[in-house]
C-alpha cells in the first residue's frame, strides 16, 4: 500500500498518542485546551486559528494541520478547481478533519481522485464535495474545518460541521 | 454538498445509565450492540467517575475507542411514558462485530421513532380504516372486528383458500421467534393456510431446497470458520458490501493469516478490492463468469478435484451416501440425489467445456480448484469455507446449482470441521417456529399468479412490501391495485351505513373480483396504499425479540423503549387478530371453528415466546439469554449447564447429516445437469435487449432502506436509486452522472440514476434493489424454477434518458468506491 508521505508522517505521531512534535508551525497559532474551553452555551465556542497562508499552499497538495486544538489533525487542501464551501480567491481551499468517523484510524490524502482513503476498514470521503463519504462505514460525512481567509491570505478555522472523532465536544472541555 | 448535521457535542452517558443488549435487527450478522438510556435532565461528565466508560472525556479518545459515539448513535425516545436520552453504540465485547459498527447498525438511535427529535415520523402509531376516502386513525377494537369480520365471512362462504397471507419468516427486523410463532400460529394452526408468501419471494418455500435436500442444513458453521481456514471460496456475495463486520471481523482476519480468496462474481465487487488490499492481490481470485453459468463452473471445479483425486474419500465413505441413486428427480425435486459416482455420471464437466461456456480461463478455473482442494505440500488436507448469496439463490436453476456447489463441499469433506463450511451468508436474521407448513405443498402455490389470476379475496400482508420486492412487480402491482380498489369503492358507496352493511359491501365486491387488504407494518408501505385496513407494529428492542444469526447464534435484544403510539409486536397483532375471529365466529354460530382460534391469552411477547419456541426448548428461557448477553448461544442449544445455556459451534462435527430426515444419516450428492436458462423467456430476453440489468445492494442502507427513505444522511447520498453503468456505455447513451433514466423491457419500466462504475463489464448494469424510490422487480420476468424460487439476477432490459442531473444529484460524489491508499 502507498500513502500520502504528509499525513502518514502526522499517522505515526498520531498512534503514539499525541501531535504536539508534529504540529511544529502551526502549535504557536493554536489555542491550548485551557483557552479552548468550552462555554456554558447551546453551541461550543469555537476558538479561531490561523492555520497557514495561501502562499504555503501547493495545489493538491496536503498540508497537515490540526483544529481545534492539537489532538484534532486535519488537512488543509487547495484544491485547484472551485468546489461549494471552498474558500480564497480561486474558492478551492478547504479543511476536513482526518480523523475517519467510523473508528478513528488516521486517513491518507489521495491526489489521484482527491479523496481521504482509510486504511483500516476501506471507508472513502470526497474532499470535493464537503467530505461526503464515497463509500465506507461512518455514519456521517466528514467534519469540514469552516475556513476564512484574511486580506494578508492567512487562512483561519473558525468552526466544525459534524461531531469530531474521540470526543463527545468539538472543543474538549 | 454534503449532509451535515452540526452537531457539536453529545450528552454524556452517565455512570449509572441504564445498559441493555442489543443485537442488530437489520442484517444476519447480528452484531453485539450497548443501548443505554437515562433521565432527561440529568448528564454525565467528562471526569471518570462521572461518565460509563470510567475515562477521563475532556481528552481526545484514539482510535477504536469505546469512549466515542457518533451523533447518528444518539436519540431521545420514550420509555415507560417518559422520554429519556438513549445511546446504542457497538459492543466491544461481542465476539461477533468485536466493537465495529456498521453504517446501518450505528444508525439504529436515530431511526427510532422519536417525537422529541423528529426522527422516524413516517412510523405508524395506529391502527387506521379506509373510511370515507382517507385512512382514518381508530382503534384495535374497530380496526380488528372489520378484520375478522371480513375474514370469517369470507372462509366461511367459501375456505381458507381464499385468504392469502403474506409473511416475514425471517428474525431481527419484524421477525424473531415470537412474531414468527404469532403469525404461524394464526395462520398454520388456527387456520390451515396454504395460499401463502414469504416477504421476498411469491411463494411459502425453501431458498435452498437442494442443501437441505443433501442433508446440509444452509447454517452449518461458525464465523471463526473464517479465521481458521485456507481458502474462502465466496459465490455470487459481496460481504464487505452486505455481511460488513462478518467479513471486516472474521474474513479478513483469515486473509491477513495467510488464507486465499476465490470469489465468483461476474462484476468485480468491492469484496474483491478489499481482498487484494488485505491479502494481495496474488492470493485473490476473481472468476468473472458470465451471468448464469455458475453451475457449469462448479461442476467443472468438482471434475478437476475428483479425477486429481482430492476428494476426501474417508469422509465420503463414512458420511455420504453409498449406493446410486437416493432420490429420483420429479415434479418436487428438480436434479436426483444419490452417491458422489451416481452425481459424477452428471456433472462431469470439463475445464475447458467450463471455460468456453464461463467466459473465462480454463487456467484459472483450474487454480481455483487448486485452492479449493488441492492438499498441502505435508499431504494434508486444505481447508475451504465456502460461502454464498443471492448471485444464486436468485440464480438460474436455483436447485441444481446450489447443489453443485454443495456437492464440492462434500466431495472435498468440508462441512462439520474447523475451517470449513458451506453456508449461505444471508440476509436477514434468522428466527422461524411455526407450526408444519406441511399443508402448503411442496412445490407450493405461486401466489402473486394466484393473485394474478384473481383468485382469492382477502390479502393479510405481515411487514411484505411486494411493490418492492417482488418479480414481475409491473403487473402485479397493477392488479393488485385493480382489485384493491373495487374494495374500496365498496367502502366509500357504503359510507354511513352500518358495520353489517359495510361488511357485506365489501364481501360483495370480493365475490366480483374485488381483493380486501389488511397491512400489517411498520410504516405506511406501498403496496399499504393498497390497504383497507392498517395495523401498526413495533420493532426489537421496542419489544424483546430473539433471532439467531448466521452462525445460528441465539440471542434476546431487549426492549429499552415503548412502541411508537399505539403499535404493538406483531405476535400480540395476531393474537388479537385471533381472539377478534374467535368472538366473531361465535356470533356466527361457528362454534367448532371458533375454538381453533383460543389460546392467544398472551399478555406480552415473552408469553407468546414460551408458547412457541420456548415450549420446545425448555432450556431457553428470556432469563437465560437476558444472561447470556451479546454473544448469546449457538443453536442448536443442548442443554442448561452451571448457569449457562450449552450450543452448538458447529453442525455435522459427527459426520452424521440429518437436514433431509432420512434415518441413514448420509449427505447426498446432486445430479446437477446443465440446462442453460432454467426459467422461461430468459433466452428470449437476453436475445432483445441490450443490458444485463443485474439487481445488487449497497452497504448504506442494506436491509433497513425502508427506514432510510426518512433518513437525511442517506437520502443526500443517493437521492435515487442507483444504477451503476460502465462510463463508455453512458457516453452512447448520451448520459452524464446523476441523470436519470428509464430501465424498459417486454415486463415494465423502473427508473433510477445514473451512475459510472469502471469496473462493470460492458452492456451490464448493476441496479440496487428493492427501492422504494424504484423497484428493479419492475422488470423482471416471472419466470421461477420447479419450486417457485424466482429468479430476479437474470434480466435484460434498454435504458432511456429521462432527464438532466437533477440539483440533488449534481451534488454528489460520483468517484470509484474502491479505496486508494
Amino acid at each position: 500500500m502507498k500513502c500520502n508521505k504528509l499525513v502518514d508522517a502526522g499517522r505515526r505521531q498520531f498512534l503514539r498518542g499525541g501531535m504536539a512534535a508534529t504540529a511544529g508551525a502551526v502549535a504557536a497559532t493554536v489555542m491550548t485546551p485551557e483557552q479552548a474551553k468550552a462555554q456554558a452555551l447551546a453551541r461550543v465556542d469555537y476558538p479561531a486559528n490561523r492555520l497557514a497562508n495561501i502562499a504555503d499552499l501547493v495545489v493538491n497538495e496536503p498540508m497537515d494541520i490540526s483544529y481545534p486544538d492539537v489532538d484534532s489533525p486535519g488537512v488543509l487542501l487547495k484544491l485547484g478547481e472551485a468546489v461549494e464551501g471552498g474558500v480564497g480567491p480561486d474558492g478551492d481551499i478547504v479543511a476536513y478533519s482526518v480523523l475517519c468517523p467510523h473508528q478513528g484510524w488516521l486517513m491518507s490524502y489521495s491526489a489521484e481522485d482527491k479523496t481521504l482513503n482509510c486504511p483500516g476498514h476501506h471507508s472513502r470521503f470526497d474532499c470535493e464535495t464537503g467530505g461526503q463519504q464515497i463509500w465506507g462505514h461512518a455514519t456521517n460525512n466528514l467534519a469540514q474545518f469552516l475556513l476564512s481567509v484574511d486580506d494578508q491570505g492567512d487562512i483561519s478555522a473558525n468552526g466544525i460541521d459534524e461531531l469530531i472523532y474521540g470526543r463527545l465536544s468539538n472543543v474538549l472541555a | 454538498m454534503a449532509y451535515k448535521r452540526q452537531i457539536d457535542r453529545l450528552p454524556i452517558i452517565p455512570s449509572d445509565a441504564d445498559e441493555f443488549n442489543v443485537t442488530c435487527h437489520y442484517c444476519i450478522v447480528g452484531c453485539g450492540y450497548k443501548a443505554y438510556t437515562w433521565p432527561m435532565n440529568k448528564q454525565g461528565g467528562t471526569a471518570p467517575n462521572q461518565n460509563k466508560f470510567g475515562v477521563d472525556l475532556s481528552e481526545q479518545q484514539f482510535q477504536d475507542s469505546e469512549a466515542w459515539y457518533a451523533p447518528s448513535m444518539y436519540n431521545v425516545v420514550r420509555q415507560s411514558g417518559k422520554d429519556v436520552h438513549l445511546v446504542v453504540k457497538p459492543d466491544a465485547n461481542c465476539v461477533v462485530n468485536s466493537g465495529l459498527g456498521s453504517i446501518r447498525g450505528a444508525r439504529m438511535a436515530e431511526n427510532r421513532p422519536s417525537k422529541v427529535t423528529g426522527t422516524q415520523q413516517q412510523r405508524l402509531s395506529d391502527p387506521m380504516v379506509w373510511r370515507n376516502g382517507v385512512w382514518q386513525p381508530t382503534s384495535w377494537d374497530d380496526a380488528l372486528d372489520l378484520v375478522a369480520r371480513v375474514t370469517a365471512q369470507v372462509v366461511q362462504q367459501s375456505s381458507e383458500d381464499d385468504i392469502v397471507v403474506s409473511m416475514f419468516d425471517h428474525g431481527g427486523s419484524a421477525g424473531g421467534y415470537e412474531n414468527t410463532w404469532g403469525t404461524g400460529k394464526l395462520y398454520f394452526e388456527s387456520m390451515k393456510i396454504k395460499n401463502c408468501r414469504i416477504h421476498n419471494r411469491p411463494a411459502y418455500n425453501s431458498e435452498v431446497h437442494s442443501s437441505r435436500d443433501m442433508g446440509v442444513d444452509e447454517l452449518n458453521y461458525a464465523y471463526e470458520d473464517y479465521t481458521l481456514t485456507d481458502t474462502i471460496f465466496m459465490v455470487g456475495a459481496n460481504s464487505m458490501e452486505t455481511q460488513t463486520n462478518l467479513y471486516l471481523n472474521h474474513m479478513v482476519p483469515g486473509l491477513q493469516g495467510g488464507a486465499k480468496m476465490i470469489v465468483v462474481d461476474p462484476r468485480r465487487t468491492l469484496t474483491i478490492s478489499s481482498s487484494e488490499q488485505y491479502a494481495g492481490q496474488e492470493n485473490v481470485l476473481h472468476l468473472a463468469i458470465a451471468e448464469g453459468t455458475d453451475m457449469v463452473l462448479f461442476n467443472a471445479l468438482l471434475t478437476h478435484i475428483v479425477d486429481q483425486g482430492w476428494i476426501n474419500a474417508d469422509f465420503i465413505a463414512a458420511s455420504t451416501f453409498q449406493g446410486d441413486e437416493a432420490v429420483a428427480q420429479d415434479s418436487a425435486y428438480p436434479a436426483g440425489l444419490g452417491s458422489l459416482d451416481y452425481a459424477m455420471q452428471t456433472c462431469r464437466t470439463t475445464l475447458d467445456e467450463a471455460a468456453k461456456i464461463c467466459g473465462v480461463s480454463a487456467a484459472d478455473i483450474q487454480k481455483a480448484a487448486e485452492w479449493i482442494a488441492q492438499p498441502h505440500d505435508d499431504g494434508s488436507r486444505r481447508k475451504c469455507v465456502t460461502c454464498y448469496e443471492k448471485g444464486i439463490i436468485w440464480g438460474n436453476d436455483n436447485y441444481r446449482t446450489i447443489g453443485a456447489l454443495v456437492n464440492i463441499a462434500l466431495a472435498t469433506g468440508n462441512v462439520g470441521r474447523e475451517g470449513g463450511g458451506v453456508c449461505r451468508l444471508g440476509g436477514h436474521q434468522e428466527g422461524y417456529f411455526r407450526p408444519s407448513e406441511a399443508h402448503v405443498g411442496r412445490p407450493s402455490e405461486y401466489v402473486d399468479q394466484f393473485l394474478i389470476r384473481g383468485l382469492g379475496g382477502v390479502h393479510h400482508i405481515w411487514a411484505c412490501d411486494h411493490y418492492k420486492t417482488t418479480l414481475n412487480a409491473s403487473e402485479f402491482k397493477r392488479v393488485h391495485k385493480r382489485r384493491s380498489d373495487l374494495v374500496k369503492d365498496a367502502i366509500d358507496g357504503a359510507a354511513g351505513g352500518t358495520r353489517e352493511q359495510v361488511v357485506d359491501a365489501i364481501v360483495s365486491a370480493i365475490n366480483a373480483g374485488g381483493l380486501f387488504v389488511v397491512d400489517v407494518d411498520i410504516i405506511h408501505s406501498q403496496i399499504g396504499q393498497n390497504a383497507h385496513v392498517i395495523l401498526p407494529a413495533c420493532e426489537a428492542n421496542e419489544m424483546n425479540l430473539t433471532s439467531m444469526n448466521g452462525e445460528r447464534r441465539l440471542r434476546l435484544s431487549e426492549k429499552y423503549m415503548d412502541p411508537f403510539g399505539n403499535s404493538l409486536p406483531d405476535a400480540l397483532i395476531a393474537a388479537k387478530i385471533a381472539q377478534h375471529m374467535e368472538r366473531v365466529l361465535r356470533e356466527m354460530g361457528e362454534d367448532a371453528y371458533a375454538d381453533q382460534f383460543q389460546g392467544y391469552d398472551w399478555e406480552t411477547e415473552e408469553d407468546a415466546f414460551m408458547d412457541g419456541y420456548g415450549a420446545a426448548h425448555t432450556a431457553v428461557t428470556y432469563e437465560h439469554l437476558r444472561a447470556a448477553g451479546n454473544n448469546g448461544v449457538q443453536e442448536p442449544v443442548v442443554g442448561y449447564e452451571n448457569g449457562q445455556l450449552v450450543g452448538t459451534m458447529r453442525l455435522y462435527t459427527d459426520g452424521v447429516f440429518t437436514r433431509h430426515g432420512r434415518e441413514d444419516g448420509k449427505a447426498l450428492f446432486c445430479a446437477a445437469g446443465w440446462r442453460g436458462w432454467q426459467a422461461p423467456g430468459k433466452a428470449r430476453e437476453q436475445a432483445a435487449h441490450r443490458f444485463w440489468i443485474n439487481n445488487v445492494r449497497a452497504n448504506i442502507f442494506w436491509q433497513n432502506q425502508f427506514l432510510d427513505q426518512d433518513n437525511d444522511f442517506v437520502q443526500d447520498r443517493y437521492p435515487h436509486p442507483f444504477v451503476e453503468m460502465h462510463p463508455d456505455d453512458m457516453v452512447d447513451l448520451g448520459l452524464n452522472p446523476g441523470d436519470l433514466l428509464e430501465i424498459i423491457n417486454d415486463n415494465g419500466v423502473t427508473q433510477g440514476m445514473a451512475y459510472p462504475m469502471p469496473t462493470l463489464k460492458r452492456n451490464t448494469v448493476a441496479m440496487v434493489f428493492g427501492s422504494p424510490a424504484g423497484s428493479q422487480g419492475n422488470v423482471v420476468n416471472p419466470g421461477v424454477n420447479e419450486l417457485v424460487l424466482p429468479d430476479y439476477k437474470h434480466c435484460w432490459g434498454d435504458i432511456r434518458k429521462i432527464s438532466d442531473a437533477t440539483a440533488q444529484t449534481r451534488g454528489i460524489s460520483f468517484k470509484s468506491h474502491e479505496i486508494m491508499l
